[in-house]
Parts: C-alpha cells; sequence; structure tokens
C-alpha cells in the first residue's frame, strides 16, 4: 500500500475517534446543563462521566490536528489559511467550555451559571466543527489575490453548510443519550437510564433522515463526490443495517433487571455504524483532502518522515495502552467511582 | 501594522498566556511529586495537604493551561502555515511524540485527582510523577522544534522551496537542542519552586502569631520551595552558561546582538545593561568587564567573539534583544542569590539560633515567583526576537511564514479579550476555593489542628 494511503487512513482513524468521543463529550456537557433543575440525577451522571475524561477527549483534539499536519503539511496549509475564522472560533468556544467545567469543579457556588455557559458552548462546538466538511468539498473556496479564501456567504447560504450542522447536531445528542443512558445503567441509576433511553430514542430515527439529507442535498460543485458516494451505496445499506439492530436493541428485554433495553449493544451498533459509514464517505472523498487543490498525494509529507512517524506512533500508544486501561478501569467501570452518593 | 508584524503580535501573545501556564504545570507536579516523596518518607501529614492543596491549584491552573495549549497548537497551523509546511515535512516527530507525553500527563492527571481516594500510597506518587514526567517531556518536546528554527538541521532546501533530504532525527537533536531543552526544564522547577516559595511567604505573614499549626505548615513548604528553587536556579544558570556557549558556537548572530557587539574581536568585554544605540553601534550607559564575553563563550580571554558587522545588516535581530538577554540573566542571578541568603539565614539563625525569619525577607520572597515567570518570559522573548528577520534560520523569513489570510487583527482582538477574561476568572477562581477551604479548616478537619 502506498504510504500516503496509510497516512491517511490512520488520521482517518484518529478523526473518527475524536469525532465520536466529541460528540459524546459535548453532548454529555449539554445534557449537564440540560437537566441542571429538571432532573438532577441526570446532570449528575453527565457531569460524573465528565469531570475525569474531557481532558483526555481535549488531547484527541490536538492529537487530530498534529498528525494531519504531521502527514499533509502542504494540505494544512490550504485549509489552515482557508479556514483562519471558523476555527479560532471554534477555539474560543472550546477554551471557554474547559476553563468553565474546571472552575466549576473547584467552586461550588457558581456551578449553575458555569455549567450554563460550558453547555452551550458544548451545544455549539460539534455544529461549527462538522460545518467545516462541505468546504472540503471545494464549492466555498475562491482564489483571492493569489490566495485561496472561504468565501463565507456562500458557505453561510448553503443548504448543504446546514444539513451538515443538523447532522452533527443530532449525531451529538444521539451518541451522548446513547452514551450516558449506557453509563446510568452501568451505574445502577435504573430512572436515570430510563430519562436518557427516552432522549436516544427520540433523538435516534431525525439523526439518521438527517444523516441521508445530508448525503444527498450537495451543492452542485459537490457533484463529484455525490457520484463517488453511488458507489459506496451497499456499505451505507449495511450501515443502516446496524442502525436498526442497534436501535431495536434499546427494546430487548434485560435478564439482569426488570428494565427494557441493552443500552451497552446499542451503543456498541450504533458506533459500527458510523465506523462503516464514515468508511465509505472517506472512500467517496478519496484522493481529494480538499477538492481539487489538494489530494493525499500533493499534500503528503514524504516517505522519510512518514515512516519515522509510523514508529512513533506504534512505540507511543504502546506505551500509552497500559494508562488507558487503567484509566477505563478507574472511570468508567469501578462501582465504587459511578455509585458514590453526592 | 504590516500582516507579518500583526500576526506575531498574536501569536506572541497566545504563548506568552500559554507560557505561563505550561511553565507553572511543569513546576507544580514536580513540587507536588517532592511533597508526596516527603510524606511517604517522614508520614507527616503536613506533606500530603500540602501536595492536597498544590494539586488542587495545580487543577484550575489546567483549566485554562489545557485550552491555551490548545489554542497555541491550532494557532501554530492557522497563523504560520508557511511555516507548518515546512515543519510537517521536516520535524513533525517532537511535536508527535509531544501528544504523547500530553496523553499521559492528561490520564494521570485524571487518576491523580479524581481516584486519589481509591490508589494506594505508591500508586499516588507513581501517577503524580507519570504527570510530572508528561508535563516536562511535553515541554523539553517542544523546545526541539524552537531550536531547530534557530539552529536548522536535517534537511536541504532548493531555490523554489522544495524540501530533500530530509534527515527527521538530525532535525530533532539539532546543535542548540540539548543545553537549551534542559535550560528550559531546570528553569521551569524554579518557577514553580518561586511560586509556591511566593504563596506560602505571604500567607506566612498574614497568619496571626497564635495559629501555630498553620504557621508550621507554611514555614515547611516556604522551606520546601526554598530548597529546590536555589537548587534550580543553580543548575539554571548552569545550563543558561551552556545555551550560551550554544549561541557562541552556533548562532553567533544572535550573540552578539544580546551583547551589543559589533566588531568582532579577542579579549571581548561582556557588557551588562545600558542600550544598543543604532546610530552611533555602542552600548551605552552599560558596565563593562573586560575580557569577559570571551571567557564565558569559549572559556578563554584569547577567545574571538563575532560581531554583528559579520553579518548583513538586513538580517541583524532588533537591538532591544540586548535589554532582554540582561532582563533574563538578571533575574536568573537575583533568584539565586536571594534563595541562598534565605537558607544561610534559615541555617544560622533560624536552625541554630532558634530565631524567627525577619519579615523584611520573607516580604522580599513574596515578590520570587513574579519574578521567576518575568525570567522565563523575557527569556523566550529573547530567543524569539534573536532570531528575528527569521523564523527558520537562514532559511524561511517570517514575512514568508504568515498567514495571507483576512481578518488576523479582528481575530487578535477577539483572542485578546479571551485570555483577559480567562486572567481575572483563574484569579477569581483561586481566591474563592481557598477563601472557601483556608487551611485552618482543612487543618481541623484532620483532627490535630489549632482553630481559633
Amino acid at each position: 500500500m502506498l504510504p500516503e494511503v496509510i497516512a491517511s487512513f490512520i488520521v482517518g482513524v484518529f478523526l473518527f475517534v475524536y469525532a465520536i468521543l466529541g460528540a459524546i463529550d459535548f453532548g454529555s456537557s449539554f445534557w449537564s446543563m440540560y437537566y441542571l433543575r429538571r432532573h438532577t440525577e441526570a446532570g449528575v451522571i453527565a457531569n460524573r462521566f465528565l469531570s475525569p475524561t474531557w481532558e483526555v477527549t481535549n488531547t484527541f483534539l490536538v492529537l487530530l490536528v498534529v498528525s494531519f499536519v504531521s502527514f499533509f503539511p502542504k494540505a494544512a496549509f490550504t485549509l489552515g489559511t482557508v479556514l483562519l475564522v471558523p476555527v479560532s472560533i471554534v477555539l474560543i468556544l472550546i477554551s471557554l467550555r474547559s476553563a468553565f467545567m474546571v472552575f466549576a469543579y473547584s467552586v461550588q457556588s457558581y456551578q449553575q451559571t458555569l455549567r450554563i455557559i460550558s453547555g452551550i458552548a458544548g451545544f455549539f462546538i460539534p455544529i461549527l466543527l462538522i460545518s467545516a466538511l462541505p468546504v472540503t468539498q471545494g464549492p466555498f473556496i475562491g482564489i483571492k489575490n493569489g490566495v485561496e479564501t472561504l468565501l463565507t456567504t456562500k458557505w453561510l447560504t448553503s443548504a448543504s453548510t446546514y444539513y451538515y450542522m443538523l447532522f452533527g447536531l443530532t449525531s451529538e445528542l444521539f451518541l451522548s443519550s446513547l452514551f450516558l443512558a449506557d453509563y446510568a445503567k452501568e451505574a445502577g441509576k435504573e430512572e436515570t437510564y430510563r430519562v436518557y433511553r427516552k432522549k436516544a430514542i427520540i433523538v435516534g430515527p431525525v439523526t439518521l433522515v438527517s444523516a441521508i439529507l445530508t448525503l444527498l442535498v450537495l451543492e452542485p460543485e459537490a457533484k463529484w463526490l455525490l457520484d463517488n458516494l453511488f458507489d459506496q451505496v451497499e456499505w451505507f445499506v449495511l450501515s443502516i443495517l446496524f442502525y436498526l439492530i442497534g436501535y431495536s436493541s434499546l427494546w430487548w428485554p434485560d435478564a439482569r433487571s426488570d428494565s427494557t433495553g441493552k443500552p451497552r449493544v446499542a451503543v456498541l451498533l450504533i458506533v459500527v455504524q458510523y465506523m462503516i459509514a464514515s468508511y465509505a464517505y472517506a472512500s467517496a472523498h478519496m484522493p481529494y483532502i480538499v477538492y481539487p487543490y489538494m489530494t493525499i498525494t500533493t499534500g503528503f509529507t514524504g516517505e522519510v518522515t512518514f515512516r519515522a512517524l509510523f514508529w512513533v506512533y506504534v512505540v507511543g500508544l504502546a506505551v500509552l495502552v497500559p494508562g488507558f486501561y487503567l484509566f477505563w478501569r478507574l472511570f468508567l467501570k469501578d462501582r465504587r467511582y459511578l455509585r458514590q452518593e453526592e | 501594522m504590516d500582516q507579518t508584524t500583526i500576526t506575531r503580535a498574536f501569536f506572541g501573545t497566545s504563548l506568552a498566556f500559554h507560557i505561563i501556564f505550561a511553565t507553572l504545570a511543569v513546576g507544580i507536579s514536580f513540587m507536588i511529586l517532592v511533597s508526596e516523596i516527603i510524606y511517604q518518607r517522614t508520614k507527616d501529614k503536613d506533606y500530603e495537604l500540602m501536595a492536597k492543596r498544590w494539586t488542587k491549584a495545580f487543577a484550575i491552573l489546567l483549566g485554562v493551561g489545557i485550552p491555551s495549549g490548545t489554542i497555541v497548537g491550532v494557532q501554530l497551523t492557522l497563523l504560520w502555515p508557511g511555516f507548518m509546511k515546512i515543519v510537517g515535512q521536516v520535524i513533525s516527530i517532537p511535536f508527535q511524540i509531544e501528544i504523547f507525553a500530553f496523553f499521559l500527563e492528561a490520564l494521570f492527571m485524571s487518576i491523580y485527582v479524581y481516584a486519589a481516594d481509591r490508589l494506594s500510597g505508591k500508586m499516588r506518587v507513581l501517577s503524580v510523577f507519570f504527570v510530572s514526567v508528561g508535563a516536562t517531556a511535553s515541554a523539553t518536546l517542544i523546545t526541539s522544534a524552537n531550536t531547530w528554527m534557530n539552529t536548522p538541521a536535517g534537511f536541504d532546501m532548493y531555490a523554489d522551496g522544495t524540501i530533500k533530504n530530509v534527515n527527521t532525527w538530525a532535525a530533532f537533536f539539532n546543535p542548540s537542542y540539548g543545553w537549551a531543552a534542559f535550560h528550559v526544564a531546570i528553569s521551569a522547577f524554579m518557577a514553580g519552586a518561586f511560586a509556591i516559595a511566593s504563596v506560602s511567604a505571604y500567607r506566612y505573614l498574614k497568619t496571626p502569631t497564635q495559629e501555630r499549626k498553620v504557621l508550621a505548615f507554611h514555614r515547611k513548604s516556604l522551606f520546601v520551595s526554598l530548597v529546590v528553587g536555589f537548587v534550580m536556579s543553580a543548575i539554571t544558570a548552569l545550563s543558561g552558561h551552556g545555551s550560551a556557549q550554544g549561541l557562541y558556537e552556533h548562532s553567533p548572530e544572535k550573540l552578539a546582538a544580546a551583547e551589543g557587539l559589533f566588531k568582532t574581536q579577542r579579549y571581548a568585554p561582556l557588557s551588562i545593561g545600558g542600550y544598543t544605540d543604532p546610530t552611533t553601534h555602542e552600548v551605552k550607559y552599560d558596565i563593562e568587564i573586560p575580557y569577559a564575553l570571551s571567557i564565558l563563550a569559549g572559556n578563554w580571554p584569547s577567545t574571538e567573539v563575532k560581531g554583528l558587522y559579520e553579518f548583513p545588516e538586513e538580517t541583524w535581530p532588533p537591538f532591544y534583544v540586548h535589554t532582554l538577554f540582561n532582563i533574563m540573566v538578571g533575574i536568573g542571578m537575583l533568584l539565586l542569590a536571594l534563595s541562598f541568603i534565605a537558607l544561610a539565614y534559615w541555617w544560622f539563625f533560624h536552625h541554630k539560633k532558634q530565631r524567627a525569619f525577619p519579615n523584611w525577607l520573607v516580604w522580599i520572597l513574596v515578590a520570587s515567583g513574579p519574578l521567576a515567570m518575568l525570567g522565563i518570559e523575557f527569556g523566550w522573548i529573547f530567543s524569539c526576537s534573536g532570531r528575528q528577520p527569521w523564523t527558520i534560520y537562514g532559511f524561511q523569513r517570517t514575512s514568508e511564514a504568515a498567514t495571507k489570510a483576512a481578518h488576523v487583527g479582528n481575530l487578535f482582538v477577539l483572542f485578546g479579550f479571551l485570555y483577559l477574561l480567562l486572567s481575572v476568572l483563574v484569579v477569581a477562581v483561586m481566591r474563592i476555593y481557598f477563601k472557601r477551604n483556608p487551611l485552618a479548616k482543612e487543618l481541623a478537619k484532620r483532627g490535630d489542628g489549632h482553630v481559633t
């Protein structure tokens, strides 16, 4: 396999991991705000998950950016220039959210205000992040004075952009409510589980519809992508199949307790669904990183650096795996942490 | 202002803001490790509480340090796309390893903070050790990219800008890397120690004399931080000397600008203070120490030191780097002297004659933390201004690296407000938290405190 294909696969995996973790992370922030007064325990559960994990999730964002710049520095040049303003706004929101979340944990008395601000920021971040995707399809980039520039008005008035945003929003809410349903069940909070299960049941179908709309409603300049997407149709069918089974598992009987639904199965199957769909989408996008300006070949770093980077990844991940395992055991598995009373 | 200047001012502000939190993260995590180890050895519960309270402060600082680090990391690509285009081809390795160090820090930080009550003593020390290792490694790895900008290595560049013959590891371990990385890590330990010394000294002065347990606590933390501060400032001076000799060998133009030296000469004098006059090309109102520069640069008075006339005038660094360099070195020396005097006083009057620390000395110690931080800021500004007009010395000018996109100025204003807001908030949160959880209360909760 060509090194640039391996590199794009690695970056793609990081992008996928961050998209899923980020959706759960920012979504939990939103639910923690949403249930602040309505259902305190649901808010507490969301917060208990967030406190130790947001830092690690945030690190994945930096990992994604650094690996993209390292493997595709020339493509980073183009995207960095085009996306200066939108990415800067996302950075400001991320900073406010992280800071306010930490402050809320430290200063209990202002917790409500701080949680509301970080919840609102968390709500908007995924929407803004995903709105960068249609930019890479080409229709919103023009050349001004020899510099590639974002056509802001066209970008912000295009229906396609808003379908992407809608898809980002629904995915965020769907994935996070599913995850928190499972997390609540693991913690033995039956009532909270039902609260999040209900939300997942409502948001689930909306997510699927918005995903299909997002793929079909594209700018005329992005017709190349649509043609390629039709070549991947069997993958999308498979992904919908996983969605249907995953969604239905929210009604499967659970032998251990008297409640309905197997949230763990649902989370896993839905993540697999996203994985298949993302793979199909990415394949259709190939070989372009930014259409038609950058492909994975023209944006690539070069073989020597690639090889060194590759081994750094192998060693680095091998060193970190025990750390991740310990982390998972302490915060996602340990009943003493999950079931503590406030 | 032109685009390049605005971009420099913008990114400089982001870095100056982030460096405060990054340095404190490295320094304070090291201090937490020290107090955890002392606690495990002596079983004196004051040190356990110290580690706990410092961790609280550390966690609040991270609330700004992590987002500001994310900002700097992403802004590199946003504001300097031309620079990152070359970085990505030549020296992405340290950035990449730095991410893993960052992961290590983030993972074990969460474990140390949120699972402390479920960890054994040894596991606690081990987690905070990993936090400290992660933070320090991040700092030294990122320094590699910086020293590579000063002394580029590991690639060839053709006239059309294409890069060939990349040797990633030669770029990583570029000529000025070793001393500089050492200097950065140790000076961060120093700054962390003096930050703690500042707070301890201030609290010590503000505690009424009848609260003896509280006083004893502050005295202990002041002593620990002074010892660490003294040792680290001594090593900082040593590594700074190594870095300066590195300048002599690999970046003579920068050294010449730092010293305001124009004519190449043997028996070069060291010039302290004053300013470089741009018209007469000499340093005015300074103190000259004969031969000292030659001795410092090459260990011998007859060492020849290159002056600025050796280089084309259009690539001279700005003359104010002489002042930046002086302030950095001056603060370092001052801190070394201050901590030495304090410890000597401690030994002769406190330890031997049981006499209390005089208030004037403690008041001076209150200033040590902010001073250390200023020293570090000036050091970084010196390192980066002294390289101008280059981003990658001899290869890429800053104007070629800067973004060509619009709205940089507007974003600068926006981020300026963000940094201001976060600074105000982090101070407010610190104050509120430690007011709600005063030391006396936590000592009392432990069961042996003296409450008035």
